[in-house]
């Protein structure tokens, strides 16, 4: 399938055009705030127009080949290229991230967290901003190991330096877990290669793109391939987080600010994810079917564990962390089905996931600004205090329950019906009756989820106000602002387009996705 | 019967030892002459001498790729060479002996140190290690590696009247003696076997096998473990704290990186040429050690409080990582990439680590002080030197997009080339402690970053500029290094060692 090469240097432009804005901030002193906000987000704004040009010049007919493709050598002697290129399932994924640093940025304006310095705080956003669009672009192991890591250092003081009272150890906790999960995914990735080269009629022609691995990851000897996936999965597993690699996830979110937050449950957890249906599952095709019943199982213990994990919660920012353990958890129970409707239901997840939990993550943000708490006991009677922030939060808790016309539910609903069916070689290994169950315990789920988040509304936003605006030390309670008006409204509107017309992005993913999935398909039925 | 024809000297190829020994002469004389507030041009010229040595390697390295013989002759020829591997070292040892001048020139002239003296010893000590890259013979590394180790005990007590650097000094020495007795009889053994001082004579004789077999495994282990002390290898790393603590630390820098690499060419040379057929007895010692050098240059990192002794002990396990391909150099089809992986991570680590000494000595020129804690609110009144440090030390740890993630990239995937539970082990083991010192290099980030100033004091930092020379160049060696590593193009061109196949 040969990939379509025209305006190749889109996709560069649209990945390395954060960090011109990082050169031109450099040298903008530090006391000029509002030159640096103007650099940071003019530069972010047209980071996000060129990739609206290449959605808007994507050919949405051939959206499972790879599009704006490139390849160029770059480390020759170890035979990694730079060969980037965007198709049906990364485009979304791609996009979301520009819109994500948007939104973020304009959020910020008066919000930079304490202790301030917003230079320092729009240079790493926006190097964030490269990290997160090159990773799903990658289309060469090393290429996408590296981008991978550059997010790691911008989050560390992000979460470390902005964050709340505790913020050292969770920022520690999360770059450790992060840097355990990277080595041995660096392991892996070499293994692979080095394998994969070892197995070739041709091994001069290796090379870590992409294509090369989707030829030859199948012919590995399937022991092999089991302890390869082995490395693959714990370093995209730390990221997406699963059961049991999770802890550092409730920490992070809780401490990071608020667009830490954001972009974490937005777009790095979607980094593993990504990693499974991109490198993972079409790679090593056979290792995937025997570590899909163990995927499967832990993913469904994400969802149980992370609902419960939300009813004991008294903080409403780790609630809501809690809950994207349990959403990660339907994400990858759609993708452990390895069929066509659970890896589509698993990438609309990932983008709903992104906008729904994105805005509960900005909500919580200006909750607590203005009480200076997120404890739900003195939380009450929002809605009546500020009614638009009320009902801003009580639709997303709707959307994020799964309630039908919201994004929400077009990530977990075929979700659980693809559990129900999965791979015609996973029910030929005897695992159906497996999923069966699974299946019913992650409806379980969703019940629990309909519970937390809907308790949580109810103790936040509904009764009487438990304080005055006087005990927050504010003289109101002013409801939502202009930028946070700005940077919500495409958030909320995107969450109601895609409940309403999922077509939108599972026409655009599907083709990519039954390539994959086709390669699970016994042959001849 | 024995008569002496003096052998041809090749001066092209002999230029860089040549400038360099007429540059300790110059040194020398005008340090006689000069007047005690200008002995700082001392330090320039020595600058000025190994930059100039560089130039002949450039013009070497243009020329061609075909092996020279520096001295050839009867019974000279094909002992000491120039090769692209000797090049790519030669230029990476001027160069940090270059960066260590510019990072000498304020400590040793404020200090009220012997300044003349010691660049001399400087250029002596980096001649020494020039040579080790020629060498390929048992006699002329032996040489080399005196050379270059005499002059750096000096200069780890260079610091007269304080006790530390005493104790730095005579530590350094005795150990240093001590390995050096050991190797000179390892080597007296192989050349028992042998009957000759080649190394690759050495590696036809050394089968292991026939009556003699218990001869060889002793002259090779003994020979590993005197560069096993110079490298700093686990067990034999317990002076390389104190040396590295008490020593001026522009010293420790040079130490740590560029005498560190000379032990490591010394032990590359010993594994390719004289050892391929020993696989059987320095693959399980070197493995062990590079297992141990790792683990415990980590976990006692972990612990420390005082920021030099932390890189000293990181230093010791970032050599874990370069003995680690060293190991499986002969396993499988990894010969290559081994060697490859070996000269990569010096040049890499040497970048990064005396761009983090260089941050050190800017810093605790005003702290006056060398504990961690010091450093911290960094971020608040050296925001530049922050992010470099930040540059450094993520390099150190091995984190993309900087130099130091292709430096064990280049370990990793040798010996995972090697295939085999001897590779794929090792690999886990260096996969876990790439986690364990990312720990200790994080604590310093946070300190920076995150803590406030312990002393309140926030003026800025005023970083002299021979210092902020050097930051730029290890810097800028870093970052580049780290995207596009494929721009030290002439170790691509590195497939083996000058006499290395038949």
């Amino acid at each position: 399938m040969e990939p379509i090469q025209d305006l190749q240097w889109l996709l560069s432009l649209g990945t390395f055009l954060p960090l011109v804005g990082v050169l031109l901030m450099l040298f903008v002193p530090k006391k000029n705030v509002d030159l640096i906000k103007t650099v940071a987000v003019g530069t972010a704004l047209a980071t996000l127009a060129v990739g609206v040009v290449t959605a808007l010049k994507f050919d949405y007919d051939q959206s499972e080949k790879l599009q704006y493709f490139t390849t160029n050598n770059w480390i020759k002697p170890i035979r990694a290229t730079y060969t980037i290129g965007v198709d049906g399932i990364s485009l979304p994924l791609y996009l979301l991230s520009m819109v994500i640093t948007v939104l973020v940025m304009i959020y910020s304006w008066n919000h930079v967290p304490s202790p301030g310095n917003p230079k320092a705080f729009f240079i790493l956003m926006l190097v964030l901003q490269t990290g997160m669009a090159g990773t799903f672009i990658a289309q060469d192991l090393i290429l996408f190991f590296v981008f991978f890591e550059l997010v790691l250092l911008p989050m560390y003081f992000m979460i470390g330096v902005w964050g709340g009272a505790n913020r050292q150890y969770a920022s520690l906790k999360f770059f450790l877990y992060t840097m355990f999960g990277s080595a041995l995914m660096l392991v892996a990735f070499i293994a692979l290669f080095v394998v994969t080269k070892n197995n070739a009629s041709d091994p001069e022609s290796a090379n870590f793109t992409f294509q090369w691995f989707n030829e030859n990851g199948p012919d590995v000897a399937r022991n092999t391939a089991v302890w390869i996936f082995a490395g693959l999965f714990v370093g995209f597993a730390v990221k997406v987080p699963m059961f049991p690699f999770h802890t550092w996830l409730p920490d992070a979110h809780t401490e990071a600010p608020t667009q830490g937050s954001v972009i974490l449950a937005a777009i790095l957890l979607k980094l593993g994810t990504y990693g499974f249906v991109r490198i993972a599952i079409p790679f090593l095709p056979q290792a995937a079917v025997k570590w899909a019943p163990a995927i499967a199982v832990l993913a469904v213990i994400g969802i149980i564990y992370g609902a419960l994990g939300c009813l004991a919660q008294t903080d409403m920012k780790r609630l809501i962390a809690f809950s994207s353990v349990a959403h990660m958890g339907f994400v990858m129970l759609g993708i452990s089905t390895l069929t066509d409707l659970g890896i589509n239901a698993a990438l609309f997840g990932m983008v709903a996931h992104g906008l729904i939990t994105g805005m509960l993550f900005f909500i919580a943000g200006s909750v607590k600004e203005r009480y200076h708490t997120l404890e739900i006991k003195q939380l009450t009677g929002m809605l009546k205090q500020m009614p638009k922030m009320g009902w801003i939060f009580g639709f997303c808790a709707m959307a994020s329950l799964g309630l039908p016309g919201l994004a929400g539910f077009w990530g977990e609903f075929p979700a659980l019906l693809s559990a129900w069916s999965p791979s015609q070689l996973l029910v030929a290994n005897g695992h159906e009756g497996l999923f069966r169950i699974l299946t019913t315990i992650a409806a379980l789920g969703t019940v629990l989820a309909a519970g937390y988040l809907l308790w949580l509304f109810q103790r936040t936003a509904m009764g009487e106000p438990a304080m005055a605006a006087s005990d927050h030390g504010h003289d109101d309670i002013h409801d939502v602002n202009n930028f946070e008006w700005a940077s919500w409204a495409p958030l909320l509107v995107a969450i109601v387009v895609l409940g309403i017309v999922p077509k939108l992005l599972l026409d655009l993913s599907d083709p990519g996705v039954q390539l994959i999935s086709d390669i699970f398909k016994v042959s001849g039925k | 019967m024995f008569a002496f024809s003096s052998p041809v000297i090749d001066y092209h190829a002999l230029a860089p030892e040549l400038v360099l020994a007429g540059g300790i002469c110059v040194v020398l004389l005008v340090d006689l002459f000069l007047p005690d507030h200008r002995r700082w041009i001392t330090g320039t010229l020595s600058g000025l001498f190994l930059l100039g040595a560089l130039l002949p390697v450039v013009t070497l390295a243009v020329l061609g790729d075909d092996v020279r013989s520096s001295l050839s002759g009867d019974g000279v020829t094909g002992r000491y060479v120039v090769d692209n591997f000797a090049l790519v070292l030669k230029a990476l040892f001027l160069l940090a002996g270059y960066v260590v001048v510019l990072l000498s020139a304020h400590e040793i002239e404020e200090g009220g140190y012997y300044q003349g003296e010691y660049y001399v010893l400087l250029l002596s000590s980096v001649l020494g290690m020039v040579m080790m890259a020629s060498s390929r013979d048992l006699v002329s590394m032996f040489v080399a590696l005196e050379f270059l180790s005499i002059p750096a005990y000096m200069m780890a007590a260079w610091k007269k009247r304080d006790r530390k650097s005493n104790e730095a000094g005579v530590k350094y020495y005795l150990l240093g003696v001590f390995a050096s007795a050991v190797m000179l009889y390892g080597m007296s053994l192989l050349y028992g076997v042998a009957g000759s001082t080649l190394l690759t004579d050495v590696g036809k004789a050394v089968t292991l096998e026939g009556d003699r077999a218990g001869v060889q495994v002793l002259g090779v282990v003994f020979v590993i473990i005197g560069f096993a002390f110079k490298v700093s290898a686990v067990p034999f790393h317990t002076w390389a704290p104190d040396t590295y603590e008490g020593a001026p630390t522009p010293v420790t820098a040079f130490l740590s990186v560029a005498s560190k690499a000379a032990g490591f060419v010394g032990l590359v040379l010993l594994v390719f040429l004289a050892f391929p057929q020993a696989r059987d007895v320095y693959r399980p010692f070197l493995w062990v050690m590079a297992a141990l050098t790792m683990t415990i240059g980590n976990l006692v990192a972990l612990k420390q409080k005082n920021i030099v002794r932390m890189l000293a002990y990181s230093s010791v396990s970032q050599g874990g990582f370069i003995l680690m391909p060293l190991a499986m150099a002969f396993t499988g089809d990894a010969q290559e990439a081994s060697l490859r992986a070996v000269v990569v991570y010096l040049i890499i680590y040497a970048a990064t680590n005396l761009g983090a000494f260089a941050v050190i000595i800017a810093v605790s020129r005003k702290t006056r002080s060398g504990e961690i804690s010091s450093f911290g609110g960094l971020f608040q009144y050296a925001p530049g030197l922050t992010v470099l440090m930040t540059i450094f030390l993520a390099s150190l740890a091995g984190i993309p997009p900087l130099g130091g993630w292709y430096a064990k990239f280049g370990a990793f995937k040798a010996v995972l080339d090697a295939a085999g539970g001897w590779g794929y082990s090792i690999a886990i083991v260096g996969a876990v402690n790439a986690v364990i010192a990312t720990a200790y290099y994080i604590t310093v980030m946070r300190e920076m970053w995150m803590k406030p100033v312990p002393d309140g004091d926030v003026s800025p930092i005023k970083v002299h500029g021979s210092i902020q020379a050097a930051l730029v160049i290890c810097g800028v060696s870093t970052l580049v290094l780290g995207v596009l590593p494929g721009l030290i193009a002439k170790v691509g061109a590195i497939t083996d060692l000058a006499g290395s196949l038949p």
